[in-house]
C-alpha cells in the first residue's frame, strides 16, 4: 500500500466526497480520508471547509491518525479560531494520558495553534507537563514555553513559567537541560536588557556538565548559549574552554564551529603569554581544517568563518594553506571561497605555491572564477613584494592567452601593481598596449587609458593611443570619460608641444557637450588650472601619489569582532550583523568580544590578528600636505580678500557639495592630491574598487563651484591632510553651526602667555572660552613697564582651524603701569588655515605702541566643538563603521570619580554629546558625537564601569590627528 | 531557529511542507521555487536570502529540500539537519526519490514531527525512532508501561543511541576502516596535496550494555606507551605508528575523556554505524603513481601518453581500477592502445576511461591514445582538466592499524574473549587527480 494515490485526487466535487469520507463509521475509510485532506494540504490547496469534520476524528485511539488531526489543526486553527476551541478537550485529556508519547503530543501540538482563547486553556496542562515525572515530557513542555512566549510573552511572564524554565537548567536529564537552554535563549533574545539567562559560574557549570551528555543538537544549544556569556576573569575563561575543547572532536560539525565560537571568544580574555593560550591555538586548527572534508554546503559555512578567523587570528592557520587548493570538482560557492581564504594566508613563505595554483585557475572554465584568480595574483603582487616580479611575469603570460576576460582583469590589477612599486615594471607597458583593442569593459578601459596618461613621456604614440580612445568620447562610460580627460591633461603636461590640439578637443568635449556634471567640472577645472598657472597645474596634477594599501577586503575590526561572536550562524555565512537581515528585535543587540582580562588596556579588539598578514601599516600617506598647502594658498592668497562677498554663492556650493559630491571629491586622488587622502584612509575598500573610486573620482561640486574656484571655499573639509584647504568650507558649516545655547562650557583658569620679560614689559595671560556658541579669548593685559601703554591691535598667524580675531582687541584706555585689564576678544573660524603643530597651536601677534611682541598659546579643541554637533544614531552607526579602524585611537582617563550619567552632563555643556548609552554587564557604553567648526566630525565611544574610576576612550575620527585632542578635552572637561 | 520545512521534487512542486514558525507563510514555498529551483543560472550559493528570509538547500538526486528561517539561526546547525534528516528517511525507507516521498508522506511528516520541535532538531538517532515511530505507525497503545517510559528514556536518554535489553546468541562485532586517499600532483610528478580521511565502521551485534575500548596505532598513545618500556621498544613501535592530524566520533564516544587521555571508549549503538572519521597527511602510501604526457601535434591532433604504477606489496591486488582522462570538447574522433585492461573513448563524458580490474603491487601499465580534434575558431584554451583515478586497495594508505578493541559487560556473563571480531581494511581512491 502506498500514499502516493493520495496526490492524484484532483475531481470537482472533491470537498464532498472527503466530506463523507471523513464522517464515514469505519475507521479505515476515516483514515484514508485525512490523508488525502493532508496531501492536498500539502500542495497548497485550501480544505480550510473541513474543519468540523477532520476535528471530529480527533477522538481516536489511533495515535497515526491522530497526529494527522493534529497536523491539520496547526495549519488551519488560526484561520478558524472558534471551531479550534472544540479541540481543546480533547488537548486538555490527551495531557493526562497514561502514556507520555501521547502527553508530549499535545502539548506540543498546543503550542503550535495560535489562538489567543486556546492558549489560556493551555496553561494548566502545560504546568503539569513542565513537572511531569517523564523526562520526554518535560522536555516537549520546555520548548513548548517559549512556542507560548512567541504568541503571548505577557502570559507567560504572568504565570510564573519563566521562573519554572529556569529551573529546568537543573534538570537532571540532559536533554531537559539543553531544551530549556535554547528556550529561554530565545526568550532572552526578544528580552535584551532581562537578566533572564543569568549565567552565573554555578549554571555555567551545570550546562558544561550536561554537555556532555545530551545530543548533538543539545551541545549546540548549550554551546551556542554558553557563547553569550562573560567570564569573570582569565582563570575562569580558561577552565571554561578547558571543558570545551573537547568538542572539537564530535562529528556534527555545528558542534565543533559553535566550540570553536566559544574558543575564539574566551580566548580574548587569555593573556598571551600564558601557555595554555598558545595551546588553544594549537587545538584549533586541526578541527576546522576537517571541517573542509564535509559535504559541500557545510564546507561553504565553514569557509565563511574560516575567511573571519583567518582575518582575527591568522596564526591559527598559517601553515595550513594547501587544504584551502581548490579542487576541480568542488562547486562554485566553495572555489570562490578558498580563494579568497589562499589570498589572506598568502605569505613570503608560500608564495610560490600559491601562484602556482592561481595560475592553474586561471585557466578553467568558470568565467567568476578566473577573474577572480586574476585578480588574486595581482593581490599577491602587492602583499608579497619578492613575489611581485614573478606575479607580474604570470599576469603577463596570461595576457598571452588572449581570452578576453582574463587581459581585461589582468590589466586592472597591473595598474594597481604600478602604484604599489613605481618605475619598477613598466617595461610592460608596451606588452599592455598591444591589447588595447581588446578592451571592451570600461574599468579596464579605464585602467589603460590611466596606465597610458601616467607613462605618456615613456610611450612614443601616447598621444594616438589617447586620441583613439576619443574618437567614442560620448559613448563611453563616465567611469572612462573621466579618465581620459585626465590623462590628456597629463599627457599635456608632460609633452605640451605636440598635443595642444588633443588636450582643447577633451576639453571642449568634456566642458561643452557633456550633459555629466562631474566630467564637466573636472574639465572645468583643468581648464582654468593649465590657463591660469601651468606651474601650479603641473603641481597637483602630476603630483607623487600616495601609496596603496596592501591588504584589502578586510572586514571591518568592530564588525569583525561582532561576526566572531557570532561564528556558525547566519551572519557569519553573510558577513553582515544579524540586524541587517532579521526583523524585528530579535538577535539585533550586538555582541562584543569580552576584554582582555587583567591589564585594562585595548579591550577594544587587540590587533594580534594583523600581526601576521600585514607588517607594514596598511596605507601610507605621503607628507606632501605642507607643501602643498603652501602652493595653494600662494595662489589663493589674493583671493581670500574676496571671501566675504562671495559667501551667498559659495554657501549654496557647499551644500551641493555636501549632497553628493563631496564623495566623489574625496575620490580623485591622482589629479589633484591636495584635496584630500580620505579614500585612501578607507583601508577596507579593495584595492582595485578603490582605484576604481579613483578614477571615477571627480572634482565635483556645482557649476557655480567651478566659476568661484579662485577661493578656498572649493576645497572640502578634510583639514588634517590639506590643511590649506580646509578653511572656506570649515565657515559655512561654522554659519549654521552658531545657534547660540548657554552651555556649561568649562573655562579653563588664565595661564601666562607672554611673560612680561620677553615683552617690554607688557604681559600677558589668558585662556579661551566658547560661550552660546561664539569662541572668545579671554585676555588679562598687565602694564608692568613704567610708561603707559596704548594703540594695541592683535592678529593670529594662519592655523589649523582657520581661528582670527572677529573683532578689534578692545583696550579703550591706555593702560597705566601696573595697571591690568580684562578683555575678551571674539574669535570667528573664517581665518587663514594652515596645519600646526601641535594642532592646536596658535600664534598670536600683539602690537602696542612700543612694539610687536609674538607668543604662542594652545587652545582646547573643544572651543571648536559645534552646538549642533549631535549625530542621528543611524548616521552615527553608518559613520562609525565606515571609518576605518586604523583611525581609532583609545586612551584611558583616569581617576574619574563620576557616574556615565553625569559624565554625560559635562561633556554635554562642551559639545559632547551622547547619543546612545547601553548598559552591558554593570558596564555603560556611551556613544558620542562631536562637529568640528570645520565641519569633521568626531565619534566615541566611553566605557564606564561601575566602581572603576578609569574610563576607556575610544575615539574614531577620519582625521586621526584630532583625536589626542579630543581625549585631551575630555580629561579636562570631566576632571574639573 | 528553522521556521520551516520543505521538500520540492525537481519541477519544483512541493511534496512536503511543515511551518513551525509564524514568520514564515506561505508565499516562502513559492519565493524558494522561483528564485533557486526555477533560476536561470547555476546556484551559487547553497543560502539564499530572499526578502529577508534565508533559504538553506541540499540537493539528493532531484529532490530539493529546503529549511527557511527569518531569524540568525546557527547554519551549519541547519545543514547538518537536513543532511540527518536525509540519513533518518534514507534509512526509513530507502533512496530518496519522489516517489518514496510521496509513498512515505505521512511517515515523514510524523518524523518532522518528531524530529523538528518549534525548529528545534530533537533526538534524531535513527535507533531511537524507529522504536516509537514504525512505519505502521501504530505502536502506542499496544505498549506496557514499561515499554513506554523504556521509549522516552531511551529517547532523552543519556545513551540515546541504545537500548537495553538487547540479547544476541553469538556476539559479535565487524570493524571496517574505510580510507579514501586524496591526491592533487602536479604533471612533474610532485605531490602539491595528499591526504587521507578515513572512517572506522563498526557493526555490533552485542548483548546488554557493552563498555568498549578502542585501540589503534596513534602516534601519541604509543609514544606515550614507548616512555615506559625501553627504548628499543619505542623505536620498534614508532615506525608503525601515525600521526593523526583530526578526528571526530560518533556522538557514543566519550570525548572529554579522548581529550584527557586519548582513549576511545563508549557503548556502541546497536548494528551499524560510524565510529569515527580521521585525517592524516603525514607519511602516507600513495598506491598509484600517474605520469602524463601530453603532446599537441599541430592544432587537430592531440597525443596522450599515461603511464601508472602500484606501488604497494607485491602479494597485494588492487581493483576496480578506472583511469579518465579528459579530451578536449571538439574531440572528432580516438584511437587508444593499451597494455592491459579496456579503454574506451566515452563522447558524452570527454574523456577516454581506461578499465582494469585487478592489478598487483609494483607493476606499471601504459595506456597511449591519440586525439583528433576538430579545427575551431575558439579562442578559449581547452582547460585540460586532470586526469583522475579510481581504484580499491585491501590496505590503509594512512597506514593506521586496529590494535584492539574491547568489550566489557559486568552485567551478562560473556567476557571480552567470547566476542568474535572481524576487522578489514578497504583503502579507495577519493579525489586522486594528476594535472596534466
Amino acid at each position: 500500500m502506498t500514499d502516493s494515490k493520495y496526490f492524484t485526487t484532483t475531481k470537482k466535487g472533491e470537498i464532498f466526497e472527503l466530506k463523507a469520507e471523513l464522517n464515514s463509521d469505519k475507521k479505515e475509510k476515516k483514515k484514508e480520508a485525512v490523508k488525502k485532506v493532508i496531501a492536498s494540504m500539502t500542495v497548497g490547496k485550501d480544505v480550510s471547509a473541513l474543519f468540523p469534520d477532520v476535528v471530529n476524528c480527533m477522538q481516536t485511539d489511533n495515535l497515526e491518525l491522530k497526529k494527522l488531526v493534529y497536523l491539520y489543526l496547526m495549519n488551519y486553527a488560526k484561520s478558524q479560531p472558534d471551531m479550534a476551541i472544540m479541540a481543546v478537550n480533547t488537548f486538555v485529556k490527551d495531557c493526562e494520558d497514561p502514556n507520555p508519547l501521547i502527553r508530549a503530543l499535545a502539548v506540543r501540538t498546543m503550542g503550535c495553534i495560535r489562538v489567543d482563547k486556546i492558549t489560556e486553556y493551555l496553561c494548566e496542562p502545560l504546568r503539569k507537563c513542565l513537572k511531569d515525572e517523564d523526562p520526554y515530557v518535560r522536555k516537549t513542555a520546555a520548548v513548548c514555553v517559549a512556542k507560548l512566549h512567541d504568541i503571548n510573552a505577557q502570559l507567560v511572564e504572568d504565570q510564573g513559567f519563566l521562573d519554572t524554565l529556569k529551573d529546568l537548567i537543573s534538570d537532571s536529564n540532559p536533554m531537559v537541560v539543553a531544551n530549556a537552554v535554547a528556550a529561554l535563549s530565545e526568550i532572552a533574545e526578544s528580552h535584551p536588557n532581562s537578566n533572564l539567562l543569568d549565567l552565573n559560574p554555578q549554571t555555567i557549570n551545570k550546562l558544561l556538565t550536561a554537555l556532555n551528555e545530551c545530543t548533538e543538537w543539545g551541545q549546540i544549544f548549550i554551546l551556542d548559549c554558553l557563547a553569550n556569556y562573560t567570564p569573570r576573569d582569565d582563570r575562569e575563561s580558561q577552565s571554561i574552554c578547558e571543558r570545551v575543547t573537547p568538542r572539537l572532536s564530535h562529528a556534527n560539525s555545528a558542534v565543533v564551529l559553535s566550540a570553536v565560537k566559544v574558543l575564539m571568544k574566551f580566548m580574548e580574555m587569555l593573556p598571551k603569554d600564558l601557555d595554555y593560550y598558545g595551546t588553544l591555538l594549537k587545538k584549533l586548527a586541526p578541527p576546522l581544517v576537517t571541517l573542509l572534508s564535509a559535504e559541500p554546503e557545510l564546507q561553504y559555512v565553514a569557509l565563511r568563518n574560516i575567511n573571519l578567523i583567518v582575518q582575527k587570528r591568522p596564526e591559527i592557520l598559517k601553515h595550513e594553506m594547501k587544504v584551502f587548493f581548490v579542487k576541480y570538482n568542488d562547486p562554485i560557492y566553495v572555489k570562490l571561497e578558498k580563494l579568497d581564504i589562499m589570498i589572506r594566508l598568502a605569505s613570503q613563505a608560500n608564495i610560490a605555491q600559491v601562484l602556482a595554483e592561481l595560475k592553474e585557475y586561471a585557466t578553467e572554465v568558470d568565467v567568476d572564477f578566473v577573474r577572480k584568480a586574476v585578480r588574486a595574483i595581482g593581490r599577491c603582487a602587492i602583499k608579497v613584494e619578492q613575489s611581485a616580479e614573478r606575479c607580474v611575469s604570470t599576469l603577463l603570460d596570461l595576457i598571452q592567452t588572449k581570452v578576453n576576460y582574463v587581459v581585461q582583469e589582468a590589466i586592472v590589477v597591473i595598474k594597481d601593481i604600478f602604484r604599489k612599486y613605481p618605475n619598477k615594471y613598466e617595461s610592460v607597458i608596451a606588452t599592455l598596449c598591444e591589447n588595447l583593442d581588446s578592451l571592451d569593459e570600461p574599468e579596464a578601459r579605464a585602467a589603460m587609458i590611466w596606465i597610458v596618461g601616467e607613462y605618456a613621456e615613456r610611450i612614443d604614440n601616447a598621444d594616438e593611443l589617447l586620441e583613439s580612445f576619443l574618437e567614442g568620447f560620448h559613448d563611453e562610460s563616465t567611469q572612462v570619460q573621466l579618465q581620459l580627460l585626465t590623462a590628456i591633461v597629463k599627457l599635456f603636461l608632460k609633452k605640451p608641444t605636440e598635443t595642444q590640439e588633443l588636450v582643447q578637443q577633451v576639453l571642449s568635449l568634456a566642458t561643452q557637450d557633456s550633459d555629466n556634471p562631474d566630467l564637466r567640472d573636472r574639465g572645468y577645472i583643468y581648464w582654468r588650472l593649465l590657463s591660469t598657472d601651468p606651474v601650479a597645474a603641473k603641481e597637483v596634477v602630476l603630483a607623487e601619489k600616495p601609496l596603496i594599501s596592501e591588504e584589502t577586503d578586510l572586514i571591518e575590526p568592530t564588525l569583525l569582532d561582532e561576526l566572531i561572536c557570532h561564528i556558525g550562524t547566519l551572519a557569519s555565512v553573510y558577513h553582515k550583523p544579524p540586524s541587517a537581515f532579521v526583523e524585528g528585535s530579535r538577535g539585533v543587540q550586538h555582541k562584543r568580544l569580552p576584554a582582555r582580562a587583567g591589564s585594562g588596556e585595548s579591550a577594544e579588539s587587540p590587533e594580534v590578528g594583523q600581526s601576521g598578514t600585514s607588517e607594514a601599516p596598511p596605507a601610507v600617506i605621503p607628507s606632501q600636505g605642507d607643501l602643498l598647502g603652501d602652493l595653494l594658498n600662494l595662489d589663493l592668497a589674493p583671493a581670500t580678500t574676496t571671501v566675504p562677498s562671495v559667501q551667498p554663492s559659495m554657501q549654496m556650493g557647499a551644500m551641493d557639495l555636501l549632497g553628493g559630491g563631496l564623495d566623489s571629491l574625496m575620490g580623485d586622488e591622482s589629479d589633484t592630491p591636495g584635496v584630500s587622502h580620505r579614500t585612501e584612509m578607507q583601508s577596507p575598500q579593495p584595492s582595485s574598487d578603490y582605484s576604481e573610486r579613483e578614477l571615477g573620482g571627480d572634482i565635483g561640486g556645482s557649476p557655480s563651484m567651478g566659476a568661484a574656484l579662485g577661493a578656498p571655499a572649493a576645497m572640502p573639509a578634510a583639514l588634517s591632510n590639506a590643511p590649506a584647504v580646509g578653511g572656506g568650507l570649515g565657515d559655512l558649516f561654522d554659519l549654521g553651526g552658531g545657534v547660540g545655547m548657554p552651555t556649561g562650557f568649562y573655562v579653563a583658569p588664565k595661564t601666562l602667555f607672554l611673560p612680561a620679560m620677553k615683552a617690554k614689559g607688557l604681559e600677558i595671560s589668558g585662556t579661551f572660552a566658547r560661550r552660546g556658541g561664539i569662541i572668545q579669548m579671554d585676555l588679562s593685559l598687565t602694564n608692568k613697564a613704567m610708561s603707559v601703554m596704548t594703540d594695541f591691535a592683535i592678529q593670529f598667524n594662519r592655523n589649523s582651524f582657520g581661528l582670527a580675531p572677529a573683532g578689534p582687541l578692545q583696550v579703550l584706555t591706555p593702560l597705566t603701569p601696573n595697571q591690568t585689564i580684562d578683555v575678551s576678544l571674539p574669535l570667528g573660524t573664517t581665518g587663514p588655515v594652515m596645519k600646526m603643530e601641535p594642532l592646536n597651536n596658535l600664534q598670536v601677534a600683539v602690537k602696542n605702541n612700543i612694539d610687536v611682541f609674538y607668543f604662542s598659546c594652545q587652545y582646547p579643541l573643544s572651543l571648536l566643538f559645534v552646538e549642533d554637533g549631535k549625530m542621528e544614531r543611524q548616521v552615527f552607526l553608518a559613520t562609525w563603521k565606515d571609518i576605518p579602524n586604523d583611525n581609532e585611537a583609545q586612551f584611558q582617563i583616569k581617576d574619574v570619580h563620576l557616574n556615565s550619567d553625569a559624565a554625560s552632563n559635562k561633556l554635554q555643556g562642551s559639545n559632547i554629546f551622547t547619543i546612545a548609552k547601553r548598559t552591558v554587564d554593570a558596564q555603560d557604553m556611551l556613544y558620542q558625537s562631536i562637529k568640528l567648526t570645520n565641519g569633521i566630525w568626531v565619534l566615541a565611544e566611553m566605557r564606564v564601569q561601575t566602581g572603576n574610576p578609569n574610563y576607556t576612550l575610544s575615539i574614531k575620527c577620519r582625521a586621526p590627528e584630532v583625536s589626542q585632542f579630543v581625549y585631551q578635552c575630555y580629561e579636562l572637561v570631566l576632571k574639573n | 531557529m528553522i521556521g520551516g520545512l520543505f521538500i520540492y521534487n525537481h519541477k519544483g512542486e512541493v511534496l512536503i511542507s511543515r511551518v513551525y514558525r509564524d514568520d514564515i507563510g506561505r508565499n516562502a514555498v513559492d519565493a524558494f521555487r522561483v528564485n533557486v529551483i526555477h533560476a536561470r543560472q547555476q546556484v551559487r550559493s547553497p543560502v539564499t536570502n530572499i526578502a529577508r528570509t534565508s533559504f538553506f538547500h541540499v540537493k539528493r538526486s532531484n529532490i530539493w529540500l529546503a529549511a527557511v528561517t527569518k531569524q540568525n539561526v546557527n547554519a551549519a546547525m541547519v545543514f547538518e539537519f537536513l543532511y540527518k534528516m536525509c540519513d533518518v528517511m534514507t534509512a526509513y525507507f530507502g533512496k530518496i526519490s519522489e516517489e518514496n516521498i510521496k509513498n512515505n508522506f505521512v511517515l515523514i511528516y510524523e518524523l518532522l514531527d518528531e524530529i523538528l520541535d518549534f525548529g528545534y532538531p530533537q533526538n534524531s538517532e535513527t535507533g531511537a525512532l524507529k522504536t516509537f515511530i514504525t512505519q505502521q505507525g501504530i505502536k502506542g497503545q499496544h505498549q506496557t508501561k514499561e515499554e513506554q517510559s523504556q521509549i522516552t528514556s531511551q529517547v532523552t536518554g543519556q545513551i540515546g543511541w541504545r537500548r537495553e535489553g538487547i540479547k544476541y546468541r553469538r556476539n559479535e562485532l565487524f570493524l571496517d576502516v574505510l580510507e579514501s586517499v586524496n591526491l592533487l600532483m602536479s604533471p612533474q610528478g610532485q605531490v602539491l596535496s595528499a591526504h587521507v580521511s578515513g572512517r572506522v565502521v563498526m557493526k555490533s551485534y552485542l548483548s546488554g550494555m557493552p563498555e568498549c575500548k578502542f585501540g589503534m596505532n596513534d602516534k601519541i598513545v604509543i609514544d606515550k606507551q614507548g616512555k615506559g618500556g625501553t627504548t628499543d621498544d619505542a623505536g620498534k613501535s614508532g615506525k608503525q605508528s601515525i600521526a593523526i592530524d583530526d578526528c571526530t566520533f560518533h556522538q557514543c564516544v566519550r570525548l572529554s575523556k579522548f581529550d584527557s587521555e586519548r582513549s576511545i571508549s563508549f557503548i556502541p549503538p546497536d548494528g551499524e554505524y560510524e565510529l569515527m572519521r580521521y585525517r592524516t597527511t603525514k607519511d602516507i602510501i600513495l598506491p598509484f603513481r600517474v605520469i602524463p604526457l601530453v603532446r599537441e601535434v599541430g592544432r587537430t591532433k592531440l597525443e596522450v601518453k599515461v603511464v601508472i604504477k602500484s606501488n604497494f606489496k607485491p602479494s597485494l591486488l588492487a581493483q576496480k581500477i578506472e583511469v579518465r582522462i579528459p579530451t578536449p570538447l571538439n574531440t572528432s574522433g580516438v584511437q587508444v592502445i593499451c597494455m592491459k585492461g579496456k579503454a574506451k573513448y566515452k563522447a558524452s563524458e570527454n574523456a577516454i576511461v581506461w578499465k582494469i580490474k585487478r592489478m598487483a603491487g609494483m607493476k606499471e601499465s601504459q595506456i597511449s591514445a591519440e586525439i583528433e580534434l576538430l579545427p575551431t575558431n575558439d579562442k578559449k584554451k581547452w582547460a585540460r582538466p586532470p586526469i583522475s583515478m579510481n581504484f580499491e586497495v585491501p590496505f590503509a594508505p594512512s597506514g593506521l592499524k586496529v590494535r584492539y578493541l574491547k568489550v566489557f559487560e559486568s552485567k551478562l556473563n560473556y567476557s571480552d574473549h567470547d566476542v568474535i571480531k572481524w576487522v578489514r581494511y578497504i583503502g579507495r581512491s577519493g579525489i586522486y587527480e594528476t594535472r596534466c
